[in-house]
């Protein structure tokens, strides 16, 4: 009797350490589920979905504050995405908040520019290159297309260029074959075409 | 004997079809060269890698051989010119691409005198390895079996690669194309010395050399010049079954050893190279020319089929006319062969290194597929692969893009060979849902990886903001509170002392240079220059502490009179 009180009180303890240990040294930073919605968004850190960036979005979703539709740079497929994450109904992307665009790069029409620094200061990922009073350009690879640098621009000199089909980001297209009608001459297609008419 | 010996060597791989040959056609002629072109195009885009850098100008006039574009980056290749003549353009123009888009080129006229640069040939018996790395990286050659992966990577650049086998790819297996089966016919002791190099570049200590049994000819010569060979080279006959030509498939045949997925050849100490690339060493590295033309088979629709010698650059065009034309009823135009060749957006593209074969197709020699039918999960293309995958279980999964399944079925294990495709009773075209989920992949895999980068510079930008938003309120803080801490004299002093003492350090610690063993007069000459330098210093030293103490300028004392 007393033994088994002693291994059940030895257990326990052990127990309780090894979870207290665990506790502190495998303590998870931060709210998981934030982070997994903010892998899923694009990064265009843009705000057409109202918050100031991609992160803070995703908060919001996490906090049931927003919906899961309002990114159009993450498409259908990214509300697909959040949906299945979070196990919520799919609904299609909120117009309100724009709709999705092929993917641009900003370009600064350097003859034009001034050197106000406004969108060095509104860039949200730094990509754009300049001093007060001199020329601005824009990194192109760290580009996300954000257009936030399009309306501080005081001369309109900033266009968003779509990206081209180069034969570097060209992709194989998905399968699609015509499907011809079978055993039906043209002359009976034509005939068939006016009695319809 | 010899060949049953070599067979009861020999290992089989799984899978593989026995399309119809169609060989023969093209190599009843020898291989013959082709007249120079009105204007040669230079795709930059010719190999696997980076981009070249262009180091010409439109208007210059280049010599044969001459460097138009140089490797950039470590996997990248250099572009010549094939020919002497001026550069007339350098633009974007239509290249042998599946996806019909333009892309950078070098536009050349040539002037007809086919003017070679000084040849540099490099003794490559007494050269150093790295050295001759170093100088292939110049060559411009890359695997001209198709891959067109540069061929200086393949050697490791410290020249001490591990390699224990190298593997001389002489297969050939695709249908139709016969430019490496004329090449062993006719170029066989150039080939063999070509290998010689590669042997010695790579220090193997066997080499196999395999070609498929339907080429008896190549193989008699190839046997005939390894026997002048001091090197112990092995001409391997294997069975002919698509796809052996494939590297891994063809080193499994011979070795016996199956390279897994996730590892190069070389880790397991094999290289393989095919025929034309050891050729092209060869040529490199004895006369000094580097890559410009390369042999091509011209076959199908056309008059004459047969093997040339093309410049690189040549229009397709050209090639055809040489072959005697198209016959009536061609309708498309492939490059490279018949299982994994692709159609060309036009005949005016040029032959460029991965150029192997052109087919003049019409609707007799390759009829148009037959509408697929749904899969009926025979399995017959899980039986073809060459490779172990379940081609129906990638069907699915790339039909119903669900992308991240098929990588876990080992898409990118997939060589597109074709074999599926050849076999499936269906007619559904698996390799091309293959290749449309591989691209897709690799697109959604790069926007991954930059939203990542963006985000990472997102965090970064804000966590700056932040940081001079605080320094900034900091700055305020002090100033507005004016408790600007009275720094006294004696804390001053000490400073200043402090900071004269590290001088003095410093100095100490700088030895001048170059006064050894210099005769006396010199020597007491800058004994003396010293003794001024110390005394100036001296009372310089005394006058800045002056300074600070009294605040005024002890050199100048006017400067504070003038104050009221």
């Amino acid at each position: 009797m007393l033994t088994a009180l002693f291994v059940m009180i030895g257990l326990a303890l052990l127990l309780g350490v090894i979870l207290g240990y665990s506790a502190l040294k495998f303590k998870v930073e931060g709210d998981p589920l934030v982070a997994r919605i903010d892998a899923i968004l694009p990064q265009t850190q843009c705000g057409q979905c109202g918050y100031p960036g991609c992160k803070p979005y995703a908060t919001a979703i996490a906090n049931g504050e927003a919906d899961i539709n309002q990114c159009p740079p993450g498409g259908d497929a990214g509300v697909r995405a959040l949906s299945d994450l979070l196990g919520v109904e799919y609904k299609p992307l909120n117009a309100e908040h724009g709709t999705p665009k092929p993917k641009a790069l900003a370009v600064i029409d350097e003859n034009i520019c001034i050197g106000c620094t406004l969108c060095l200061q509104a860039c949200p990922v730094d990509a754009i290159l300049g001093a007060a009073k001199h020329m601005h350009t824009v990194i192109a690879s760290e580009c996300t297309g954000c257009e936030l640098c399009v309306a501080p621009c005081p001369v309109d000199c900033i266009s968003m260029e779509p990206i081209a089909e180069s034969p570097d980001n060209w992709k194989w297209r998905y399968p699609i074959f015509e499907i011809k009608p079978v055993g039906i001459d043209q002359n009976t297609q034509q005939a068939q075409t006016q009695q319809a008419v | 004997m010899s060949a049953i010996l070599n067979l009861s060597k020999l290992f089989k791989f799984k899978g593989g079809v026995h399309p119809p040959e169609h060989k023969l056609e093209s190599t009843g002629a020898p291989i013959l060269p082709l007249p120079l072109p009105a204007q040669l195009v230079l795709p930059l885009r010719q190999h696997v890698g980076n981009i070249p850098k262009i180091c010409v100008e439109a208007g210059q006039h280049v010599l044969k051989g001459q460097l138009l574009a140089e490797a950039e980056g470590s996997i990248s290749a250099a572009v010549h010119a094939p020919t002497s003549g001026s550069i007339i353009a350098i633009q974007e123009d239509l290249i042998p691409h599946p996806s019909g888009l333009p892309d950078m080129c070098i536009t050349m006229e040539p002037d007809g005198k086919d003017q070679w640069i000084v040849h540099t040939p490099i003794d490559w018996r007494t050269a150093d390895k790295q050295t001759l790395v170093a100088s292939l990286r110049q060559s411009g050659i890359v695997g001209l079996g198709g891959a067109t992966f540069p061929s200086h990577i393949k050697v490791r650049p410290d020249g001490t690669s591990g390699i224990r086998t190298l593997v001389i790819n002489g297969a050939e297996c695709e249908p139709y194309i016969t430019c490496d089966d004329m090449l062993m016919r006719e170029r066989a002791d150039e080939i063999v010395h070509g290998i010689e190099i590669a042997h010695y570049l790579l220090g193997a200590q066997e080499c196999l050399i395999g070609i498929e049994d339907n080429k008896p000819e190549a193989v008699a010569a190839m046997r005939a010049a390894c026997a002048k060979s001091n090197t112990a080279l092995q001409v391997v006959v294997v069975p002919t079954i698509y796809p052996s030509g494939d590297a891994r498939r063809l080193i499994n045949v011979l070795t016996g050893k199956e390279i897994p997925s996730y590892k190069r050849s070389t880790e397991v100490g094999i290289q393989c190279f095919n025929v034309a690339t050891v050729l092209a060493m060869h040529r490199y590295f004895e006369f000094g020319e580097p890559m410009v033309s390369r042999v091509v088979t011209v076959t199908g629709n056309v008059a004459q089929p047969g093997n040339f010698e093309v410049l690189l650059g040549t229009p397709v065009t050209a090639l055809l006319d040489a072959a005697g034309g198209v016959l009536p009823g061609t309708n498309e135009y492939i490059m490279g062969g018949p299982m994994m060749g692709f159609t060309l957006p036009s005949a005016q593209v040029p032959i460029t290194k991965a150029a192997n074969c052109i087919i003049a197709g019409a609707p007799d020699l390759f009829p148009q597929p037959q509408p697929a039918m749904p899969c009926i999960r025979c399995a017959r293309c899980a039986d073809a692969c060459p490779v172990n995958l379940q081609p129906q279980e990638l069907y699915w999964f790339s039909k119903s893009n669900n992308l991240e399944k098929a990588r876990e079925y080992k898409l990118f294990d997939c060589i597109e060979c074709g074999c599926c495709t050849y076999v499936c009773p269906s007619h559904i075209p698996l390799v091309q849902y293959y290749r449309y989920a591989k691209s897709e992949t690799i697109a959604q895999d790069r926007a991954k990886e930059a939203a990542d980068v963006a985000r990472e510079r997102n965090e970064f930008r804000l966590l700056r903001i932040e940081r001079e938003k605080q320094e900034r309120a900091q700055k305020h803080a002090q100033k507005t509170s004016g408790a600007k801490a009275e720094i006294t004299d004696e804390a001053k002093k000490s400073a200043i002392a402090a900071a004269v003492e590290r001088a003095k350090e410093q100095k100490a610690a700088v030895q001048p240079m170059n006064i050894d063993n210099l005769p006396p007069a010199v020597q007491s000459e800058i004994a003396e220059v010293d003794a001024r330098r110390s005394e100036a210093a001296i009372q310089a030293e005394n006058a800045m502490l002056e300074k600070v103490i009294t605040g005024h300028d002890a050199a100048h004392p006017e400067a504070v009179e003038k104050q009221p």
